[in-house]
């Protein structure tokens, strides 16, 4: 018999009483989305900005590896994504559309279709994220809701940079992936 | 005020033995409330030691003589949450008995629980002007839930505090870590001497920083761990039951 | 060495473990504060544990759905009843790829199969990318808690160690400083790997995708970046609904850093266009501890390490003090079910106070099962007098209250004995503590006299 078919075989043969399913309640919040959400942010260490504060980001620190896939504003990209994510290696920034956004946590769902290739968020050097304020959802229920069936082979909650606490406990950003993250709040 | 029932006092074997005073002191506290109680002379330990420590199967015997003691009484009280724990869920199914041990786990109560929801006991008339840290014994405390533990999302209660907030001058300290437990764990403490020792001595660094005078609680067993080790480190606290300082504060 | 030595040897050094006790607390601390912010925080708890018990009482039918859904997503599975077919299946995939040196983000399922060592025997190299991994990693030394693998050690260690592998400056123990060197030195391997190796935090039956959480994006790092994507999994990871991810990630990061969540929670449905995604579906006794009516629940386990935090023995042994790959309470209850002989002064490495049961976020009544265990331990011992169960029910007899009726014997003991042999290592409650005085009358003594 294969490992496959034992391992099966195996559960099987254990009685077992069937135990239902529960039906999960919305839990809905009553609380201002945009307020909550900008407060998540802060608190996963990332910042939420508006339009001229991303200029004012991008001319003082001069970058000049911007890859902008948000389609949001004027292009604000000097760099088009390449084909291998390998080449991703020093991009400065990226900026990218994030679908919707969670109050609660200050989670951003993004798929495929928002980062080009997969380690784009990951590996640029600072992540911005431009999000419709309209978008905002109070909690995770309500979160993977709004998701539904949707197909993407790719989906990823991402709430703030990267971060570490490995060492004595001290909070550290930047340990491997961004070593920023912001948000630009549309109301478009 | 009466109570018109038989209450059965059980004693747990240690404090038979090594604190009276306390088994006293429940006993003239519940008289004074206005009830009857009876000690029942047969009683011998409950059997949660040989539980906690594997030998559950071997305490069939002493269950089966704690319900032919205990199984007349109205109700049965106990000065400790740990041996109520016991008797409520840890003893053996005692084959023929299970209606009355059922009905006796249903009608045992720790003392600070039978005097706060069964006497509902609301103004206690009586003063005991000292500074008091409470410590929650874990087998009462998440056990037999007589306070909300900080680990859960719930409202404050405690049983022991409602109870003491009603002495006048009584002072309740507030601990940095409220309900932390104290490293006695029955063999734990011998069989884990040095974790047991640390925990001990964090718990009452608690204490004293807090400036707590008396240190009380519900189970004289955890306080024979921290007593023994505050002896020994000549800490200036000293150490009461709960029912000892209501039985004091009354009379 | 059982439990009781090596946590009196971690308690020597007695400002280290304290600092352990004082930060793990800290953890636990801020738990306790999130999880208070969400009103149905209790709730969740139980949702969760319903969730799971629905998983346990139909897991064949959702590995066999999960396994279905990810096929037609063009993910291979691979079914794996033990830890060597683990190993080897792992192994396999790397040869195909010709592959030798791999990136691995944090998976206790790994540790349990003893992957690490067993690739380094076959040539490959293994580096560890979350940073408290690659700290343990570089000094050899295996985690001391799940979620904070490096939480034993100080910073002056990992500078020390840095300094010899990594050749940062001598004495620079800045967090900051020593953690840059690492994403240096780690962002070289991400790019040169062509195999990366996660764990899974949660599997979806309705879906066939996994989620995999970090807060350094390391998995993510290591996945995106290579040709080939393995994710080791045990069995018991599925949950059946996309939408149950609500409930546990709400559940997850709160219990086991106090934060609302993870930073990175990455879904994994299909493989990106050219790429490869394997998932290692796992046994390795999960479904005999299925089998075990009073113990089947320790499967619930989501891995957040919130009883580590919050159990006062944890805080103050340090996880090497267990000796099994998942250290803490949750691992006293999994442990003994692998090999009951090695472990099993674990289920005695408690008081039962209960705490871990009310952290736990999938409601395992963990306490419970430790108390469970300890009946079947002294079970499978019989009356060898060298077992740990007969020193423990020695113990019961040395703990001076629980001599049962013969007591007044013992009393007139103590009165008699003279202190040095009451205060002496042989007595080993009296080695800290004081004896309660011995009062002049039991109460029964007393009752006869003034009630009866």
């Amino acid at each position: 018999m294969s490992s496959r078919d034992s391992i099966l075989a195996k559960i099987k043969a254990i009685p077992t009483e069937k135990k239902p399913l529960p039906e999960i309640p919305d839990f809905e919040l009553n609380i201002n989305l945009k307020e909550a959400f900008i407060q998540s942010i802060k608190g996963n260490k990332g910042e939420v900005i508006d339009q001229a504060q991303l200029n004012e980001f991008l001319e003082i620190n001069r970058f000049t590896k911007i890859i902008d896939l948000s389609k949001s504003f004027q292009d604000l990209g000097t760099l088009d994504l390449p084909q291998d994510a390998h080449d991703l290696a020093d991009v400065e920034v990226a900026i990218i559309k994030g679908q919707f956004g969670v109050a609660e946590n200050g989670a951003i769902w993004l798929t495929d279709e928002n980062m080009g290739l997969r380690a784009l968020p990951f590996i640029t050097e600072h992540l911005v994220i431009v999000l419709d304020e309209k978008s905002l959802v109070d909690n995770m229920h309500a979160a993977y809701y709004k998701i539904g069936n949707q197909p993407s082979g790719f989906g990823l909650f991402l709430a703030g940079p990267s971060k570490t606490a490995d060492i004595e406990q001290s909070l550290v950003i930047g340990a491997h992936g961004a070593k920023s993250l912001q948000v630009v709040l549309t109301n478009l | 005020m009466n109570f018109n029932k038989n209450i059965g006092l059980f004693i747990p074997c240690y404090v038979d033995q090594f604190y009276p005073k306390v088994a006293i002191a429940t006993m003239e506290l519940l008289e004074k409330l206005g009830c009857k109680v009876t000690y029942p002379m047969a009683q011998t330990c409950c059997g949660q030691p040989m539980a906690n420590a594997g030998y559950e199967r071997g305490t069939v015997g002493t269950t089966k003589h704690f319900l032919e003691t205990f199984r007349d009484f109205d109700y049965v009280v106990a000065p400790s949450g740990s041996c109520v724990l016991h008797i409520k869920e840890h003893v053996p199914a005692v084959p023929g008995m299970e209606k009355e041990q059922k009905a006796i786990q249903d009608k045992t109560f720790e003392l600070t629980e039978f005097l706060t929801d069964v006497l509902k006991v609301e103004n206690i008339k009586g003063s005991f002007p000292h500074k008091v840290g409470f410590h929650s014994s874990c087998h009462g405390h998440r056990g037999l839930r007589l306070g909300s533990c900080s680990e859960r999302n719930e409202p404050f209660f405690s049983k022991g505090k409602q109870l003491l907030e009603q002495l006048e001058g009584l002072e309740w300290v507030e601990l940095t870590r409220k309900d932390e437990c104290c490293g006695f764990g029955g063999t734990f403490a011998v069989t884990e001497e040095a974790l047991s020792v640390q925990m001990g001595k964090d718990r009452l660094e608690d204490h004293l920083v807090h400036g707590v005078e008396v240190l009380t609680g519900g189970d004289m067993s955890c306080i024979m761990h921290l007593e023994g080790i505050a002896r020994r480190n000549k800490h200036p606290l000293q150490f009461k039951h709960i029912a000892e300082i209501l039985n004091e504060a009354i009379s | 060495m059982s439990h009781p030595a090596k946590a009196s040897e971690f308690l020597e050094d007695s400002a280290k473990s304290k600092w352990h006790d004082e930060t793990l607390w800290f953890v636990r601390d801020k738990r306790d504060t999130i999880s208070k912010s969400i009103p149905e925080w209790e709730q969740l708890r139980e949702l969760a544990s319903q969730i799971k018990d629905n998983v346990l009482s139909n897991l064949d039918s959702y590995l066999v759905e999960f396994e279905k859904k990810a096929k037609a997503n063009n993910i291979h599975i691979h079914w794996a009843k033990d830890a060597e077919e683990h190993n080897q299946i792992v192994l396999s995939i790397l040869q195909q790829h010709r592959c030798k040196a791999i990136v691995k983000s944090k998976s206790i399922l790994t540790e349990e199969c003893h992957l690490n060592p067993f690739l380094e025997e076959n040539g490959v190299e293994v580096v560890d990318t979350d940073l408290g991994e690659r700290i343990v990693q570089f000094l050899n030394q295996p985690p001391s808690h799940i979620v904070l693998p490096a939480i034993h050690l100080k910073k002056r260690d990992i500078s020390e160690i840095f300094h010899e592998k990594l050749q940062t400056e001598k004495g620079n123990e800045d967090p900051t400083y020593l953690t840059h060197a690492a994403r240096v030195h780690l962002r070289e391997k991400f790019l040169g790997a062509k195999v990366a190796i996660t764990g899974v935090n949660f599997g979806v039956a309705e879906t066939g995708e996994f989620v995999v959480c970090t807060n350094e994006g390391n998995a993510d790092m290591g996945v995106h970046l290579a040709d080939v994507h393995i994710a080791c999994m045990g069995i018991e990871k599925i949950i059946p609904r996309r939408k149950d991810l609500g409930v546990f990630l709400r559940l997850l990061a709160r219990s086991a850093t106090g934060q609302p969540i993870t930073n990175y929670n990455s879904h994994f449905r299909s493989p990106a266009q050219g790429k490869q995604i394997h998932i290692v579906l796992l046994d390795n006794g999960r479904t005999t501890q299925l089998g075990r009516e009073k113990f089947k629940n320790s499967l619930k386990c989501i891995r957040c390490g919130a009883c580590m935090n919050t159990c006062p023995i944890y805080r103050r042994s340090g996880g090497y003090s267990y000796g099994s790959v998942v250290p803490g309470p949750i691992g006293s209850i999994l442990s003994p079910g692998l090999d009951l002989k090695k472990h099993s002064s674990l289920p005695f490495a408690s008081t039962l106070c209960g705490s871990c049961t009310d952290v736990c976020p999938v409601k395992i009544n963990i306490h419970e099962q430790l108390y469970e265990w300890r009946q079947e331990i002294t079970k499978d011992q019989g009356t060898n007098a060298k077992s740990i169960s007969m020193k423990i029910a020695n113990g019961i007899f040395a703990v001076p209250f629980a001599y049962k009726v013969s007591g007044a014997i013992m009393r007139g003991a103590l009165k008699i004995l003279p202190d040095s042999i009451t205060y002496s290592g042989l007595n080993t409650w009296g080695k800290q503590r004081d004896l309660p005085e011995t009062p002049k009358e039991t109460f029964k003594e007393w009752y006869k006299k003034n009630r009866s």
